[in-house]
């Protein structure tokens, strides 16, 4: 993985195009219309389903990137799928298994909504560069702090990782075989070693950005593009779409 | 597998109160801010930005618990010891937002459920229980260890009793009594924070050996005892 670049995949498709500050305001959107949905209205799910791929397609994702990309909420599947052996109240039965149909319904809701946010975020890292990210935050007016940190750490954080990594491989090397807490010393003492590590380069970092001027500001991205009503238009309209399904679920049931 | 139950997905937690701790998140993280603009030289917002690498990548690394059971490590003792309450927490919120927004990890619309509980509510506890134990064990290499293991433990134990609260004011029915919920989350979570308190509390004893003054929790102060520095060193 490689983190400097999260999942972007270049393109020129126009959701390429759109400022990343109308994206991250339509992500939140349509995430919160996903999960005001009542999980009895399978329809609509079915519908922001297809409002997702029809915009994954625009954006030239394949379906395997998707599917390989979603693995991230394998734990929250298999809660999922025990919630019907493990809730009580009536039950439901379905060839030997005895299911509980609250815990049916459950499930469903979770897989349903935490697969269709995942999607949606999986739509916005894909077609959005790091960079942009970051300029889109700004205009939103998030902490120029926080995105400091942030700009640092995703440029960062492969060195880190690879440092671990290379850590993990010579241990291995070396007949370590942790299988028990107990025996978790020598990864520890690694983690302290590239804590050092992280340390003093950040320190080597900071006297070379001293020494061309750093003055505790970055030009992350010279001024971040506002971004016109056309564009606020065209990133709205599929959060739009959810809201008024939402809020018609909401209503009919 | 039990380690990313912490990571709040969409779905979990009703809008109401994703909302509110939404904002209650804002807060507090406004606030750090704030306070780190204060305190903060320009030097250490490029340490602040390494150490975020560095919580990032250690949260990719799996220990083991017992057989054929591994946590990864959740950091917010790690930064508290290492950093400092108030960059801690800026820390680990910045972990937080990249795994949503770039790598889909966590929920959206559970962004400010999950800052509350793993940056605010675990990055504080855990500082609160060092500085207590250091105060009551002394700087010594023995109160160092112990100090950051019980931190660890609280931490998470008081993340995932963050959940539990958000779960028992507007969690979507699950068809299952609150007691049981509670009862296996925190069953988990007591596992996973041991495991968390040894791999963290060996961290930063390896690092309170080599460079104290790297090691926020001990203001400055070498710990009190030389020959084990000669040792390891």
């Amino acid at each position: 993985m490689s983190a400097a670049e999260g999942l972007y995949r270049p393109g020129t498709s126009p959701l390429h195009r759109l400022a990343p500050q109308t994206k991250l305001v339509a992500l939140v959107a349509l995430t919160f219309a996903v999960v005001a949905t009542p999980r009895e209205a399978m329809w609509a799910f079915g519908v922001y389903a297809l409002l997702l791929a029809s915009l994954f397609a625009l954006a030239r994702v394949p379906a395997g990137w998707i599917a390989s990309r979603s693995l991230v909420e394998t734990p929250f599947l298999l809660l999922a799928f025990a919630f019907p052996f493990l809730s009580g109240g009536e039950t439901l039965q379905w060839g030997f298994l005895e299911l509980s149909v609250e815990g049916l319904w459950a499930g469903w809701n979770l897989i349903a909504k935490a697969t269709l946010g995942v999607w949606a975020a999986l739509l916005l890292a894909a077609t959005t560069p790091v960079a942009d990210l970051l300029a889109g935050l700004s205009r939103l007016r998030c902490p120029e702090i926080l995105l400091q940190i942030t700009a640092f750490a995703i440029r960062y954080a492969h060195l880190t990782v690879a440092e671990l990594a290379q850590m993990r491989r010579a241990r291995l090397a070396r007949c370590d075989d942790p299988r028990f807490l107990w025996q978790a010393g020598a990864l520890a003492r690694g983690l302290g070693v590239v804590f050092i590590r992280s340390f003093e380069r950040g320190e080597r970092v900071w006297q070379a950005m001293a020494a061309r001027g750093y003055t505790g500001r970055l030009p992350l991205d010279v001024s971040p593009a506002g971004a016109s009503v056309a564009q606020w238009g065209a990133a709205m309209a599929a959060p739009a779409i959810a809201a008024s399904v939402a809020l018609w679920t909401a209503v009919g049931a | 597998m039990p380690d990313l139950a912490l990571h709040i997905p969409n779905g979990i937690i009703g809008i109401p109160t994703s909302l509110a701790f939404g904002l209650a998140a804002a807060l507090a993280v406004g606030a750090c801010v704030a306070a780190a603009r204060r305190g903060l030289d320009e030097r250490l917002v490029p340490l602040a930005g390494l150490a975020t690498a560095f919580i990032f990548a250690a949260q990719m690394l799996n220990f083991p618990v017992a057989a054929g059971v591994s946590g990864h490590l959740l950091g917010g003792a790690l930064a508290a010891a290492l950093l400092g309450p108030g960059l801690g927490v800026l820390c680990v919120t910045v972990v937080i937002g990249v795994q949503a927004l770039l790598f889909a990890d966590g929920g959206v619309s559970a962004l400010g459920l999950n800052v509350v509980n793993m940056a605010v509510i675990s990055t504080f506890a855990a500082y609160g229980v060092i500085a207590l134990a250091l105060k009551l064990l002394g700087r010594t290499r023995v109160g160092l260890t112990v100090a950051v293991f019980a931190a660890s433990v609280v931490s998470v134990v008081a993340a995932a009793a963050g959940f539990l609260v958000e779960f028992w004011i507007g969690g979507e029915p699950i068809g299952q009594s609150f007691g049981a919920v509670a009862a296996a989350i925190g069953s988990v979570h007591v596992l996973i924070g041991i495991g968390e308190g040894v791999i963290t509390a060996a961290a930063v004893v390896a690092v309170a050996l080599a460079r104290p003054d790297l090691v926020y929790a001990l203001k400055g102060a070498r710990i009190a005892e030389p020959a084990a520095v000669k040792e390891i060193a």
